[in-house]
Protein backbone atom coordinates (compact mmCIF):
# COMPACT_ATOMS: atom_id res chain seq x y z
CA UNK A 1 0.00 0.00 0.00
CA UNK A 2 2.89 2.66 0.86
CA UNK A 3 4.30 1.53 -2.42
CA UNK A 4 1.27 1.80 -4.10
CA UNK A 5 1.02 5.67 -2.99
CA UNK A 6 4.50 6.34 -3.52
CA UNK A 7 3.91 5.46 -7.17
CA UNK A 8 1.10 7.47 -7.36
CA UNK A 9 2.88 10.80 -5.66
CA UNK A 10 5.44 10.21 -8.43
CA UNK A 11 2.64 9.95 -11.21
CA UNK A 12 0.78 13.26 -9.77
CA UNK A 13 4.25 15.30 -9.74
CA UNK A 14 5.55 14.47 -12.81
CA UNK A 15 2.27 15.15 -14.90
CA UNK A 16 2.18 18.34 -12.76
CA UNK A 17 5.17 19.36 -14.63
CA UNK A 18 3.11 19.86 -17.34
CA UNK A 19 0.63 21.99 -16.03
CA UNK A 20 -0.96 23.71 -18.83
CA UNK A 21 -1.15 20.34 -20.78
CA UNK A 22 -2.47 19.02 -17.83
CA UNK A 23 -5.45 21.74 -17.20
CA UNK A 24 -6.12 21.60 -20.63
CA UNK A 25 -6.41 17.60 -21.00
CA UNK A 26 -8.61 17.86 -17.53
CA UNK A 27 -10.69 20.40 -18.95
CA UNK A 28 -11.21 18.33 -21.97
CA UNK A 29 -12.25 15.03 -20.27
CA UNK A 30 -14.91 17.56 -18.40
CA UNK A 31 -15.93 18.51 -21.39
CA UNK A 32 -15.70 15.41 -23.33
CA UNK A 33 -19.00 13.92 -21.55
CA UNK A 34 -20.30 16.69 -20.67
CA UNK A 35 -22.06 17.00 -24.23
CA UNK A 36 -23.51 13.67 -24.00
CA UNK A 37 -25.03 14.43 -20.66
CA UNK A 38 -26.69 17.73 -22.56
CA UNK A 39 -28.03 14.90 -25.28
CA UNK A 40 -29.37 13.13 -22.41
CA UNK A 41 -31.18 15.79 -21.08
CA UNK A 42 -32.29 17.08 -24.35
CA UNK A 43 -34.03 13.67 -24.80
CA UNK A 44 -35.73 14.31 -21.17
CA UNK A 45 -36.62 17.46 -22.11
CA UNK A 46 -38.82 15.97 -25.35
CA UNK A 47 -40.07 12.79 -24.11
CA UNK A 48 -40.10 13.31 -20.22
CA UNK A 49 -39.52 9.98 -19.22
CA UNK A 50 -38.18 6.45 -20.50
CA UNK A 51 -39.86 3.87 -20.31
CA UNK A 52 -41.11 5.24 -16.99
CA UNK A 53 -37.58 5.95 -15.88
CA UNK A 54 -37.40 10.06 -14.57
CA UNK A 55 -34.12 11.86 -15.38
CA UNK A 56 -33.22 12.27 -11.64
CA UNK A 57 -32.74 8.41 -11.89
CA UNK A 58 -30.96 8.20 -15.03
CA UNK A 59 -28.80 11.40 -13.88
CA UNK A 60 -27.91 8.87 -10.63
CA UNK A 61 -26.47 6.32 -12.48
CA UNK A 62 -24.86 8.54 -15.36
CA UNK A 63 -23.33 10.42 -12.54
CA UNK A 64 -21.88 7.13 -10.67
CA UNK A 65 -20.80 5.17 -13.41
CA UNK A 66 -18.70 8.34 -14.71
CA UNK A 67 -17.10 8.84 -11.49
CA UNK A 68 -16.46 5.28 -11.32
CA UNK A 69 -14.82 4.84 -14.85
CA UNK A 70 -12.82 8.14 -14.20
CA UNK A 71 -11.34 6.73 -10.78
CA UNK A 72 -10.36 3.46 -11.94
CA UNK A 73 -8.83 4.48 -15.70
CA UNK A 74 -7.06 7.17 -13.47
CA UNK A 75 -5.45 4.11 -10.94
CA UNK A 76 -5.71 1.47 -13.33
CA UNK A 77 -4.37 2.72 -16.46
CA UNK A 78 -0.76 1.01 -16.37
CA UNK A 79 -3.33 -2.30 -17.06
CA UNK A 80 -4.82 -0.60 -20.05
CA UNK A 81 -1.46 0.54 -21.47
CA UNK A 82 0.11 -2.82 -20.55
CA UNK A 83 0.16 -4.26 -24.00
CA UNK A 84 3.26 -2.02 -24.52
CA UNK A 85 5.59 -3.70 -21.67
CA UNK A 86 4.53 -6.86 -23.32
CA UNK A 87 5.59 -5.70 -26.76
CA UNK A 88 8.94 -4.62 -25.74
CA UNK A 89 9.58 -6.99 -23.42
CA UNK A 90 9.77 -4.54 -20.71
CA UNK A 91 7.38 -6.59 -18.62
CA UNK A 92 11.23 -8.98 -17.90
CA UNK A 93 12.31 -6.66 -15.77
CA UNK A 94 9.01 -5.93 -13.49
CA UNK A 95 9.47 -10.09 -13.14
CA UNK A 96 12.77 -9.92 -11.49
CA UNK A 97 11.35 -7.72 -9.04
CA UNK A 98 10.61 -8.53 -5.60
CA UNK A 99 7.33 -7.17 -5.26
CA UNK A 100 3.71 -8.53 -6.89
CA UNK A 101 3.75 -7.87 -11.29
CA UNK A 102 0.34 -7.14 -10.43
CA UNK A 103 1.14 -4.03 -8.25
CA UNK A 104 4.17 -2.67 -10.01
CA UNK A 105 1.79 -2.78 -13.40
CA UNK A 106 -0.35 -0.84 -11.50
CA UNK A 107 2.40 1.25 -10.19
CA UNK A 108 3.43 1.64 -14.20
CA UNK A 109 1.13 4.26 -15.04
CA UNK A 110 -1.52 6.88 -13.40
CA UNK A 111 -3.68 9.32 -15.66
CA UNK A 112 -4.51 12.03 -13.52
CA UNK A 113 -5.99 14.11 -16.31
CA UNK A 114 -9.25 11.69 -15.29
CA UNK A 115 -9.81 14.53 -12.64
CA UNK A 116 -11.94 16.27 -14.99
CA UNK A 117 -14.07 13.77 -15.95
CA UNK A 118 -14.21 12.82 -12.12
CA UNK A 119 -15.78 16.36 -11.27
CA UNK A 120 -18.15 16.48 -14.09
CA UNK A 121 -19.71 13.16 -12.51
CA UNK A 122 -19.59 14.42 -9.11
CA UNK A 123 -21.44 17.33 -10.00
CA UNK A 124 -24.07 15.67 -12.04
CA UNK A 125 -24.19 12.48 -9.27
CA UNK A 126 -24.59 15.53 -6.39
CA UNK A 127 -27.65 17.29 -8.21
CA UNK A 128 -29.28 13.77 -8.82
CA UNK A 129 -29.00 12.93 -5.03
CA UNK A 130 -30.61 16.14 -4.23
CA UNK A 131 -33.16 16.43 -6.16
CA UNK A 132 -34.40 12.89 -6.42
CA UNK A 133 -37.50 12.40 -4.06
CA UNK A 134 -36.17 9.42 -1.72
CA UNK A 135 -36.92 9.01 1.95
CA UNK A 136 -33.09 8.70 3.02
CA UNK A 137 -32.07 6.00 5.50
CA UNK A 138 -28.73 4.93 6.47
CA UNK A 139 -28.60 1.71 4.22
CA UNK A 140 -29.54 3.94 1.54
CA UNK A 141 -26.93 6.37 2.00
CA UNK A 142 -24.28 3.08 1.94
CA UNK A 143 -25.65 1.91 -1.09
CA UNK A 144 -25.65 4.91 -3.07
CA UNK A 145 -21.49 4.94 -2.29
CA UNK A 146 -21.48 1.36 -2.70
CA UNK A 147 -22.58 1.74 -6.43
CA UNK A 148 -19.42 3.87 -7.24
CA UNK A 149 -17.17 1.82 -4.85
CA UNK A 150 -18.66 -1.54 -7.13
CA UNK A 151 -18.24 0.44 -10.13
CA UNK A 152 -14.67 0.78 -9.87
CA UNK A 153 -13.21 -2.34 -9.00
CA UNK A 154 -15.71 -3.90 -11.99
CA UNK A 155 -14.03 -1.49 -14.70
CA UNK A 156 -10.90 -2.28 -12.78
CA UNK A 157 -10.93 -5.81 -13.17
CA UNK A 158 -12.03 -5.42 -16.86
CA UNK A 159 -8.73 -3.42 -17.70
CA UNK A 160 -6.77 -6.01 -15.59
CA UNK A 161 -8.77 -9.16 -17.98
CA UNK A 162 -7.81 -7.23 -21.34
CA UNK A 163 -4.68 -6.71 -19.95
CA UNK A 164 -3.78 -10.38 -19.46
CA UNK A 165 -5.45 -11.75 -22.64
CA UNK A 166 -2.67 -9.74 -24.34
CA UNK A 167 0.13 -12.02 -22.76
CA UNK A 168 -1.29 -13.88 -25.41
CA UNK A 169 -2.02 -11.44 -28.09
CA UNK A 170 1.03 -9.15 -27.41
CA UNK A 171 -1.22 -6.16 -29.11
CA UNK A 172 -3.70 -4.47 -27.38
CA UNK A 173 -6.89 -5.76 -27.78
CA UNK A 174 -9.42 -2.84 -29.40
CA UNK A 175 -12.12 -4.87 -28.66
CA UNK A 176 -11.83 -4.49 -25.18
CA UNK A 177 -13.56 -1.12 -26.60
CA UNK A 178 -16.87 -2.72 -26.17
CA UNK A 179 -16.25 -3.96 -22.71
CA UNK A 180 -15.04 -0.55 -21.05
CA UNK A 181 -16.23 2.05 -22.89
CA UNK A 182 -18.85 0.13 -24.54
CA UNK A 183 -20.03 -0.51 -20.27
CA UNK A 184 -19.76 3.13 -19.58
CA UNK A 185 -22.17 4.19 -22.44
CA UNK A 186 -25.13 1.33 -21.64
CA UNK A 187 -24.48 1.79 -17.77
CA UNK A 188 -25.58 5.24 -17.88
CA UNK A 189 -28.99 3.89 -18.67
CA UNK A 190 -30.64 1.69 -16.45
CA UNK A 191 -29.95 -1.80 -17.67
CA UNK A 192 -33.82 -2.88 -18.42
CA UNK A 193 -34.15 -0.91 -21.44
CA UNK A 194 -31.95 -3.34 -23.41
CA UNK A 195 -32.41 -6.82 -25.21
CA UNK A 196 -32.87 -9.74 -22.71
CA UNK A 197 -29.57 -11.36 -23.63
CA UNK A 198 -27.52 -8.09 -23.38
CA UNK A 199 -29.12 -7.54 -19.99
CA UNK A 200 -28.26 -11.50 -18.93
CA UNK A 201 -24.58 -11.02 -20.20
CA UNK A 202 -24.36 -7.35 -17.93
CA UNK A 203 -25.58 -9.57 -14.69
CA UNK A 204 -23.93 -12.80 -14.91
CA UNK A 205 -20.70 -12.60 -16.72
CA UNK A 206 -19.67 -8.69 -16.05
CA UNK A 207 -21.74 -7.94 -13.36
CA UNK A 208 -23.05 -4.02 -14.44
CA UNK A 209 -26.22 -4.71 -13.20
CA UNK A 210 -24.84 -4.69 -9.63
CA UNK A 211 -24.06 -1.55 -9.40
CA UNK A 212 -26.81 -0.40 -12.03
CA UNK A 213 -30.57 -1.33 -11.76
CA UNK A 214 -30.57 -3.65 -8.50
CA UNK A 215 -29.40 -1.09 -6.00
CA UNK A 216 -31.65 1.80 -7.91
CA UNK A 217 -34.61 -0.20 -7.81
CA UNK A 218 -33.82 -0.93 -3.94
CA UNK A 219 -33.61 3.02 -3.65
CA UNK A 220 -36.61 3.72 -5.20
CA UNK A 221 -38.67 0.95 -3.00
CA UNK A 222 -39.36 -0.86 -6.15
CA UNK A 223 -41.76 -4.12 -5.26
CA UNK A 224 -39.47 -6.67 -4.61
CA UNK A 225 -36.55 -4.91 -3.92
CA UNK A 226 -37.02 -3.85 -0.20
CA UNK A 227 -35.33 -6.52 1.14
CA UNK A 228 -32.30 -4.79 3.21
CA UNK A 229 -29.71 -7.24 1.74
CA UNK A 230 -29.81 -5.19 -2.07
CA UNK A 231 -27.87 -2.31 -0.08
CA UNK A 232 -24.87 -4.25 0.15
CA UNK A 233 -25.82 -5.91 -3.97
CA UNK A 234 -23.03 -3.42 -5.23
CA UNK A 235 -20.40 -5.41 -3.32
CA UNK A 236 -20.92 -8.06 -5.69
CA UNK A 237 -19.21 -5.80 -8.10
CA UNK A 238 -15.77 -5.60 -5.81
CA UNK A 239 -15.97 -9.43 -5.70
CA UNK A 240 -15.17 -9.48 -9.41
CA UNK A 241 -11.73 -8.16 -8.99
CA UNK A 242 -10.80 -11.78 -7.74
CA UNK A 243 -11.32 -13.84 -10.61
CA UNK A 244 -9.63 -10.87 -12.32
CA UNK A 245 -6.91 -11.26 -10.49
CA UNK A 246 -6.51 -15.00 -10.49
CA UNK A 247 -6.56 -14.80 -14.45
CA UNK A 248 -3.53 -12.31 -14.04
CA UNK A 249 -1.71 -14.50 -12.48
CA UNK A 250 -2.98 -18.07 -14.59
CA UNK A 251 -1.47 -15.28 -17.40
CA UNK A 252 1.95 -14.12 -15.95
CA UNK A 253 2.67 -17.62 -15.26
CA UNK A 254 2.31 -18.32 -18.89
CA UNK A 255 4.23 -15.15 -20.12
CA UNK A 256 6.63 -16.00 -22.84
CA UNK A 257 8.87 -12.64 -23.70
CA UNK A 258 9.03 -11.27 -27.08
CA UNK A 259 12.02 -9.13 -25.70
CA UNK A 260 15.73 -9.52 -27.15
CA UNK B 1 -3.91 14.89 -61.58
CA UNK B 2 -2.33 11.26 -62.44
CA UNK B 3 -0.03 11.31 -59.13
CA UNK B 4 -3.43 12.54 -57.09
CA UNK B 5 -4.76 9.01 -58.25
CA UNK B 6 -1.26 7.05 -57.59
CA UNK B 7 -1.20 8.91 -53.68
CA UNK B 8 -5.13 7.19 -53.12
CA UNK B 9 -4.46 3.97 -54.87
CA UNK B 10 -1.43 3.44 -52.29
CA UNK B 11 -3.40 4.81 -49.42
CA UNK B 12 -6.08 2.18 -50.09
CA UNK B 13 -3.76 -0.76 -50.58
CA UNK B 14 -2.04 0.33 -46.74
CA UNK B 15 -5.37 0.58 -44.95
CA UNK B 16 -6.17 -2.68 -46.23
CA UNK B 17 -3.47 -4.17 -43.94
CA UNK B 18 -5.07 -3.65 -40.96
CA UNK B 19 -7.75 -6.20 -41.35
CA UNK B 20 -7.78 -7.11 -37.90
CA UNK B 21 -8.06 -3.63 -36.73
CA UNK B 22 -10.94 -2.98 -38.55
CA UNK B 23 -12.64 -6.17 -37.21
CA UNK B 24 -12.06 -4.95 -33.81
CA UNK B 25 -13.36 -1.88 -35.23
CA UNK B 26 -16.58 -3.30 -36.82
CA UNK B 27 -17.54 -5.18 -33.96
CA UNK B 28 -17.01 -2.01 -31.58
CA UNK B 29 -19.48 -0.04 -33.64
CA UNK B 30 -22.51 -2.46 -34.46
CA UNK B 31 -22.39 -2.89 -30.27
CA UNK B 32 -22.66 0.97 -30.04
CA UNK B 33 -25.03 0.97 -32.37
CA UNK B 34 -26.87 -1.79 -31.17
CA UNK B 35 -27.29 -0.32 -27.75
CA UNK B 36 -28.35 3.50 -29.09
CA UNK B 37 -30.71 1.95 -31.05
CA UNK B 38 -32.51 0.26 -28.12
CA UNK B 39 -31.87 3.90 -25.82
CA UNK B 40 -34.01 5.97 -28.48
CA UNK B 41 -35.96 3.40 -29.44
CA UNK B 42 -36.77 3.37 -25.52
CA UNK B 43 -37.57 6.80 -25.62
CA UNK B 44 -40.00 6.87 -28.55
CA UNK B 45 -41.91 3.96 -26.44
CA UNK B 46 -45.17 4.15 -28.43
CA UNK B 47 -44.51 6.92 -30.40
CA UNK B 48 -44.02 6.31 -34.02
CA UNK B 49 -42.44 9.64 -34.81
CA UNK B 50 -41.06 12.50 -33.60
CA UNK B 51 -40.42 16.02 -34.86
CA UNK B 52 -41.57 14.23 -38.29
CA UNK B 53 -38.57 11.52 -37.44
CA UNK B 54 -40.41 7.79 -37.62
CA UNK B 55 -38.62 5.02 -35.80
CA UNK B 56 -37.99 3.15 -38.52
CA UNK B 57 -36.02 6.10 -39.99
CA UNK B 58 -34.49 6.88 -36.63
CA UNK B 59 -32.92 3.21 -36.60
CA UNK B 60 -31.54 3.47 -40.42
CA UNK B 61 -30.17 6.64 -39.37
CA UNK B 62 -28.07 5.19 -36.66
CA UNK B 63 -27.23 1.87 -38.81
CA UNK B 64 -25.55 4.33 -41.25
CA UNK B 65 -24.00 6.62 -38.74
CA UNK B 66 -22.06 3.82 -37.39
CA UNK B 67 -21.16 2.39 -40.91
CA UNK B 68 -19.65 5.58 -41.95
CA UNK B 69 -18.77 6.84 -38.89
CA UNK B 70 -15.13 7.30 -40.61
CA UNK B 71 -16.95 10.10 -42.88
CA UNK B 72 -17.70 12.09 -39.62
CA UNK B 73 -16.33 11.64 -37.16
CA UNK B 74 -13.19 14.70 -36.90
CA UNK B 75 -10.55 12.85 -34.14
CA UNK B 76 -9.57 10.44 -36.61
CA UNK B 77 -5.65 11.87 -36.86
CA UNK B 78 -2.96 11.14 -39.30
CA UNK B 79 0.20 10.61 -36.70
CA UNK B 80 2.69 11.09 -39.25
CA UNK B 81 1.40 14.77 -40.82
CA UNK B 82 1.58 15.82 -36.89
CA UNK B 83 5.17 14.40 -36.29
CA UNK B 84 6.28 15.96 -39.57
CA UNK B 85 5.38 19.38 -37.78
CA UNK B 86 6.66 18.79 -34.67
CA UNK B 87 9.62 17.38 -35.80
CA UNK B 88 10.61 20.04 -38.62
CA UNK B 89 10.52 17.13 -41.32
CA UNK B 90 7.99 18.99 -42.88
CA UNK B 91 10.54 21.31 -44.40
CA UNK B 92 11.41 18.12 -46.72
CA UNK B 93 7.85 18.07 -47.21
CA UNK B 94 7.90 21.51 -48.29
CA UNK B 95 10.56 21.01 -51.16
CA UNK B 96 7.99 18.07 -53.04
CA UNK B 97 6.98 20.35 -56.39
CA UNK B 98 3.21 19.33 -55.20
CA UNK B 99 0.33 22.24 -53.72
CA UNK B 100 1.25 20.91 -49.60
CA UNK B 101 -2.33 21.06 -49.09
CA UNK B 102 -3.59 19.30 -51.74
CA UNK B 103 -0.87 16.83 -51.03
CA UNK B 104 -2.25 16.54 -47.17
CA UNK B 105 -5.52 16.70 -48.59
CA UNK B 106 -6.08 13.35 -50.74
CA UNK B 107 -3.60 11.89 -47.64
CA UNK B 108 -6.31 12.54 -45.59
CA UNK B 109 -9.07 11.47 -47.55
CA UNK B 110 -7.82 8.26 -49.16
CA UNK B 111 -7.20 6.81 -45.70
CA UNK B 112 -10.81 7.77 -44.47
CA UNK B 113 -11.85 6.41 -47.77
CA UNK B 114 -9.75 2.81 -47.54
CA UNK B 115 -11.38 2.62 -43.58
CA UNK B 116 -14.87 3.18 -44.45
CA UNK B 117 -14.50 0.34 -47.48
CA UNK B 118 -13.24 -2.13 -44.74
CA UNK B 119 -15.90 -1.31 -42.26
CA UNK B 120 -19.18 -0.27 -43.92
CA UNK B 121 -19.89 -3.50 -45.64
CA UNK B 122 -19.72 -5.51 -43.03
CA UNK B 123 -22.03 -3.62 -40.78
CA UNK B 124 -24.10 -2.34 -43.29
CA UNK B 125 -24.83 -6.29 -43.86
CA UNK B 126 -25.57 -7.75 -40.46
CA UNK B 127 -27.86 -4.35 -39.67
CA UNK B 128 -30.08 -5.29 -43.10
CA UNK B 129 -30.14 -8.62 -41.55
CA UNK B 130 -30.82 -7.50 -37.66
CA UNK B 131 -34.72 -8.86 -36.51
CA UNK B 132 -37.44 -7.20 -37.48
CA UNK B 133 -37.88 -3.93 -35.91
CA UNK B 134 -34.20 -3.50 -35.53
CA UNK B 135 -33.23 -3.98 -39.22
CA UNK B 136 -31.81 -1.44 -41.44
CA UNK B 137 -34.02 -0.13 -43.83
CA UNK B 138 -33.54 0.01 -48.34
CA UNK B 139 -33.02 3.37 -49.55
CA UNK B 140 -36.70 4.67 -49.88
CA UNK B 141 -36.34 4.40 -53.85
CA UNK B 142 -33.58 4.60 -56.38
CA UNK B 143 -33.05 8.30 -57.09
CA UNK B 144 -32.88 8.50 -52.52
CA UNK B 145 -30.28 6.18 -53.30
CA UNK B 146 -28.51 8.17 -55.96
CA UNK B 147 -28.97 11.40 -54.17
CA UNK B 148 -27.95 9.90 -50.94
CA UNK B 149 -24.52 8.51 -52.51
CA UNK B 150 -24.24 11.77 -54.16
CA UNK B 151 -24.61 13.42 -51.00
CA UNK B 152 -22.10 11.26 -48.70
CA UNK B 153 -19.60 11.55 -50.90
CA UNK B 154 -19.67 15.78 -50.59
CA UNK B 155 -19.75 15.16 -46.89
CA UNK B 156 -16.70 13.66 -46.79
CA UNK B 157 -14.87 16.16 -48.98
CA UNK B 158 -16.23 18.26 -46.36
CA UNK B 159 -15.46 16.25 -43.46
CA UNK B 160 -11.22 16.50 -44.66
CA UNK B 161 -11.79 20.01 -45.47
CA UNK B 162 -12.27 20.67 -41.48
CA UNK B 163 -10.38 18.32 -40.54
CA UNK B 164 -7.37 20.23 -42.72
CA UNK B 165 -8.35 22.80 -39.95
CA UNK B 166 -7.19 20.75 -37.27
CA UNK B 167 -3.80 20.35 -38.75
CA UNK B 168 -2.77 23.59 -39.83
CA UNK B 169 -3.90 24.97 -36.13
CA UNK B 170 -0.77 22.50 -35.10
CA UNK B 171 1.49 25.10 -37.07
CA UNK B 172 0.52 27.20 -34.36
CA UNK B 173 0.03 25.27 -31.21
CA UNK B 174 2.72 22.34 -31.92
CA UNK B 175 0.32 20.53 -30.02
CA UNK B 176 -2.34 18.33 -31.67
CA UNK B 177 -4.24 17.29 -28.60
CA UNK B 178 -6.35 20.64 -27.74
CA UNK B 179 -7.80 21.55 -30.90
CA UNK B 180 -8.12 17.64 -31.45
CA UNK B 181 -10.01 17.64 -28.45
CA UNK B 182 -12.22 20.63 -28.94
CA UNK B 183 -12.85 19.78 -33.20
CA UNK B 184 -13.55 16.72 -31.95
CA UNK B 185 -16.42 17.11 -29.12
CA UNK B 186 -17.93 20.20 -30.84
CA UNK B 187 -17.96 18.47 -34.47
CA UNK B 188 -19.80 15.08 -33.07
CA UNK B 189 -22.39 16.76 -31.15
CA UNK B 190 -23.45 19.52 -34.09
CA UNK B 191 -22.68 16.52 -36.66
CA UNK B 192 -25.56 14.10 -34.88
CA UNK B 193 -23.67 11.91 -33.41
CA UNK B 194 -24.22 11.83 -29.72
CA UNK B 195 -28.04 13.04 -30.35
CA UNK B 196 -29.67 12.92 -33.64
CA UNK B 197 -30.42 16.44 -35.03
CA UNK B 198 -34.06 15.31 -36.00
CA UNK B 199 -34.54 14.85 -32.08
CA UNK B 200 -32.82 17.81 -31.04
CA UNK B 201 -35.33 21.28 -30.13
CA UNK B 202 -36.35 23.44 -32.70
CA UNK B 203 -33.64 26.33 -31.72
CA UNK B 204 -30.82 24.12 -31.76
CA UNK B 205 -31.73 22.25 -34.74
CA UNK B 206 -31.98 26.30 -36.34
CA UNK B 207 -28.76 26.77 -34.86
CA UNK B 208 -26.85 23.69 -36.26
CA UNK B 209 -28.47 24.11 -40.02
CA UNK B 210 -25.70 27.25 -40.09
CA UNK B 211 -22.71 25.20 -39.39
CA UNK B 212 -20.74 23.07 -41.51
CA UNK B 213 -20.76 19.29 -39.19
CA UNK B 214 -24.46 18.69 -40.01
CA UNK B 215 -23.91 18.48 -43.95
CA UNK B 216 -21.29 15.37 -43.31
CA UNK B 217 -23.90 12.34 -41.86
CA UNK B 218 -27.19 13.77 -41.18
CA UNK B 219 -27.92 14.99 -44.33
CA UNK B 220 -26.98 12.18 -46.31
CA UNK B 221 -28.67 9.85 -43.84
CA UNK B 222 -32.20 11.41 -43.98
CA UNK B 223 -31.75 11.67 -47.46
CA UNK B 224 -31.68 7.83 -47.65
CA UNK B 225 -34.45 6.87 -45.58
CA UNK B 226 -36.87 9.68 -47.22
CA UNK B 227 -36.71 12.15 -44.03
CA UNK B 228 -35.90 15.21 -46.32
CA UNK B 229 -38.09 15.23 -49.85
CA UNK B 230 -36.01 15.71 -53.38
CA UNK B 231 -36.11 19.41 -53.52
CA UNK B 232 -34.62 19.68 -49.72
CA UNK B 233 -32.20 17.25 -50.86
CA UNK B 234 -31.44 18.76 -54.03
CA UNK B 235 -30.87 22.41 -51.48
CA UNK B 236 -29.09 20.76 -49.37
CA UNK B 237 -26.39 19.26 -51.95
CA UNK B 238 -26.08 22.59 -52.93
CA UNK B 239 -25.24 24.18 -49.35
CA UNK B 240 -22.90 20.77 -49.68
CA UNK B 241 -21.27 22.20 -52.71
CA UNK B 242 -21.16 26.40 -51.28
CA UNK B 243 -19.08 25.13 -47.84
CA UNK B 244 -16.86 22.95 -49.86
CA UNK B 245 -15.87 26.19 -51.52
CA UNK B 246 -16.10 28.57 -48.78
CA UNK B 247 -14.08 25.75 -46.75
CA UNK B 248 -11.12 24.82 -49.08
CA UNK B 249 -10.87 28.41 -49.59
CA UNK B 250 -10.21 29.28 -46.46
CA UNK B 251 -8.03 26.52 -46.01
CA UNK B 252 -5.69 26.64 -48.44
CA UNK B 253 -5.31 30.47 -47.55
CA UNK B 254 -4.72 29.59 -44.03
CA UNK B 255 -2.28 27.07 -44.75
CA UNK B 256 -0.13 29.49 -46.93
CA UNK B 257 -0.24 32.17 -44.20
CA UNK B 258 1.25 29.86 -41.64
CA UNK B 259 3.48 28.60 -44.11
CA UNK B 260 4.86 31.66 -44.56
CA UNK B 261 5.62 32.33 -40.86
CA UNK B 262 6.45 28.68 -40.36
CA UNK B 263 9.36 28.24 -37.94
CA UNK B 264 10.79 24.92 -38.45
CA UNK B 265 11.74 22.93 -35.75
CA UNK B 266 14.14 20.64 -34.40
CA UNK B 267 17.82 20.92 -35.35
Amino acid sequence: MKLFLKYAKMWLKSQLEYRTSFILLSIGQFFVPFFVFIGMYLLFERFDNLAGWRFQEVALLYGSIHMAFSISEALVRGFDSFSSLVVTGDFDRILVRPVSTALQVLGSKFEFTRIGRLIQGSIIFTWAIINLSITWTFLKILCVFLMVIGGIFIMSGLFIIFATMSFWTIQGLEIANIFTDGGREMSQYPLSIYAKSIQKFFTYVVPFAVVNILPLNYLLDKPGYTSWTYAFIPLVGVLFIIPSLLFWNFGVKHYKSTGS
Amino acid sequence: MKWYFTLLKLRLTQGLQYRAAAIAGVATQFFWGAISIMIFATFYGDASEVNGFTKEQMITYIWLQQAFLVFIVLWLRDKELFELIRTGNIAYELCRPLNTYGFWYVKLISSRLSSAILRCIPILLIAVFMPGPYALALPNSAISALLFFLSLILGLIINVAISMFIYISVFITLSPTGSLLLFSVIGEFFSGLILPIPLMPTWLRNFVMILPFRYTGDLPFRIYSGNIVYSDALFGIAIQVIWIGVLLTLGQAAMKKSLKHLTVQGG
